[in-house]
């Protein structure tokens, strides 16, 4: 590049400063449309927590909620369920519940405050498809023949156990989230809120 | 002054004479078709794989017209109507149901997405064959690979719109690709939907997107595809350069007018993909649940996943190669890497005329080695697109992972065999 200007130097810096100045402003600009593609607040607000009544859960049976447009599950484990939780600790991914994927109270064997009820987002942890139950063991409902129960995700194969915890060597990184919730009554949860004071 | 059209096309004194000699004066209208049509010279060997770029061309008319008529019943609003059917999904059926002929439009329209898939995979495949990504071509290719990723994001916006259940899911699992992304993952995905989940702020901005922003880049890269195209010159399947060997009025030797000889000859073209598209549209428009899935016929339940979900079947090699990444490398999750894998297994297109190194430039003068890979690849592309529409399984996985490492090989070996590779000299003219 040559150092001599041919054409008047102090014009071509004031062009360049107008130019520079000009980009800014259309940067600045793009703030406004890039923003307005954000939740709205409308969107914000709507994430109120949902209570619901599991005395009609017998044993066995799970049922789904929506929470923040998101199917919350409430599966109530029966003992042969329960029993299988500690056999698989071996073929987890994360079988103590090491990453942040829950509540301090419920970083336990069974993932939940009551052993039995377990309270979790049905929204695989891989891509957000929400899994498929698969709760009979053996070959019964398409799985292997050694399987022990839990849950399919029919998107890209990842399984659960009756947990909540993500098998090994599945797409899915992480065991399914357990959502901040608390006993208002025996029979009664709160989803969408820890415990006042806990 | 000198650079006006006005010395160069004079009336002959007919009434449509000075008209034209008005207009040439003021618009390159006569220079336009002559340097793009009657003038611009075409090898005179092209074969029918040259079809496939003007009947891309064509689907994309297509598109656009019936998407206009669409856009006039279609109502973008995820909000439950009086009978608790989501409106938008609600408008798809009255258009079905109760617009005169809104069934064929629609239709038109579904079945014009899956054809725009088969003759751009048809166009790219004669590229791959003739090495028309070879230089000079390199930015025509480059900008045909932006098409190609253009086409990919207007399909899939287009494919939520009617917000069934394919439509949520398949939405669903894609802007949760963005979310594998370290740190900025999360709120990128949140950005894009516009709330924490798929829901309205979302079926609205993909509306916007796919008939108002995808189209206008898209329109805009295939000028710039054929503007590029017209200023090198076509390739053709001998892989030669007309423009070596020009007469003495300086036209290539082995070149013809493209109007009126190419013009006439895409005309029986376009009558041969008509039939087929007609049938397609008129006895089988769901395609056997390829074109149309059948979860879609649901609306979409933000509560339940279908049993079985896959993408549209021209987007099933791709995810074939998202869903063979199993591992987790440097301690970032297998998902992170299956997105890379898949992003990369397309824009990789774009690196092929840097990849390439072959002396030649046509499938016909190429030794044993090009083409034993070229149709590897073709069969690991069939291959990966079953599979990925077929359920997760042990010996899909396993056998997903070799395609995927065929696909790449493809691309990544190509330097190398490229150049070792036999060939016979290429002739200095087409061959017939």
């Amino acid at each position: 590049m040559s150092n001599e200007c041919k054409v008047d130097c102090g014009r071509r810096r004031l062009v360049v400063a107008t130019a520079a100045v000009g980009g800014v402003g259309a940067v600045a600009a793009l703030v406004p449309f890039v923003s307005s593609m954000l939740p709205s607040e409308r969107a914000k607000a709507a994430g109120a927590p949902v209570e619901v009544d599991i005395s009609k859960l017998e044993p066995g049976q799970m049922m789904t909620v929506e929470w923040r447009g998101k199917p919350v599950w409430i599966l109530h484990r029966n003992q042969e369920m329960l029993e299988t939780l500690p056999k698989l600790d071996g073929e987890m991914a994360d079988p103590k519940s090491d990453k942040k994927m829950q509540p301090d109270y419920a970083k336990n064997g069974t993932r939940s405050i009551k052993p039995e009820i377990l309270v979790t987002v049905g929204i695989c942890t891989h891509l957000g498809c929400s899994p498929s139950s698969k709760f009979k063991k053996g070959a019964d409902e398409g799985m292997s023949a050694d399987w022990l129960g839990g849950f399919l995700c029919p998107c890209h194969g990842s399984t659960f156990d009756f947990a909540g915890r993500v098998y090994k060597a599945k797409p899915a990184p992480d065991n399914l989230e357990v959502p901040p919730h608390y006993y208002v009554a025996d029979n009664r949860i709160l989803i969408g809120e820890d415990k006042k004071g806990a | 002054m000198a650079n006006t059209n006005f010395e160069k096309y004079k009336s002959d004194g007919s009434l449509q004479g000075n008209v034209l000699e008005w207009v040439d004066a003021r618009f390159p209208l006569t220079a336009s078709i002559k340097g793009h049509l009657t003038e611009y010279y075409a090898p005179k060997n092209f074969n029918f794989w040259y079809f496939f770029g003007s009947l891309a061309l064509l689907v994309l008319v297509i598109q656009i017209v019936t998407g206009i008529f669409l856009v006039m019943h279609y109502k973008p609003d995820a909000s439950l109507n009086a009978d608790g059917v989501p409106v938008a999904f609600a408008s798809v059926e009255y258009i079905m149901r109760d617009v005169p002929w809104g069934w064929m439009i629609r239709y038109m329209h579904s079945t014009g997405a899956s054809a725009f898939f088969i003759v751009v995979y048809l166009h790219m495949f004669r590229g791959l064959m003739y090495g028309s990504y070879r230089k000079p071509r390199e930015l025509t290719w480059l900008f045909g690979v932006g098409i190609f990723l253009c086409l990919m994001g207007e399909a899939f916006f287009g494919y939520l719109l009617p917000w069934g259940q394919m439509s949520f899911w398949g939405a669903q699992v894609i802007v949760n690709l963005f979310s594998a992304i370290p740190f900025v993952g999360e709120p990128l995905s949140i950005w894009l939907r516009g709330d924490f989940v798929i829901g309205d702020a979302t079926l609205n901005r993909f509306f916007s997107f796919h008939v108002i922003a995808f189209p206008l880049v898209i329109i805009g890269l295939i000028a710039a595809h054929i503007l590029a195209l017209h200023e090198t010159g076509s390739n053709n399947p001998d892989g030669v350069e007309i423009k070596a060997k020009k007469d003495d009025k300086g036209i290539p030797l082995d070149g013809i007018p493209f109007h009126p000889y190419y013009t006439v000859k895409d005309i029986v073209g376009v009558v041969v993909f008509l039939m087929v598209f007609s049938a397609i549209m008129f006895f089988s428009p769901e395609g056997g649940g390829y074109f149309l899935e059948r979860p879609n016929f649901y609306p979409a339940d933000p509560l339940k996943t279908p049993p079985h979900i896959a993408p549209v079947w021209y987007f099933t090699p791709f995810y074939s190669i998202l869903r063979a990444v199993v591992w987790p490398i440097f301690g970032i999750d297998a998902k992170f890497w299956g997105v890379v894998a898949m992003g990369a297994s397309v824009v990789i297109f774009a690196f092929l005329p840097w990849l390439d190194r072959s002396p030649v430039k046509s499938i016909r003068y190429r030794g044993p080695i090009y083409k034993a890979f070229l149709t590897l690849f073709v069969i690991s592309f069939f291959i990966l697109g079953y599979l990925g529409t077929q359920s997760p399984s042990y010996w899909g996985e396993k056998i997903s992972q070799l395609c995927s490492l065929i696909y790449f090989g493809f691309f990544l070996l190509m330097p190398w065999y490229s150049k070792v590779d036999k060939y016979r000299p290429a002739p200095d003219r087409v061959t017939k």
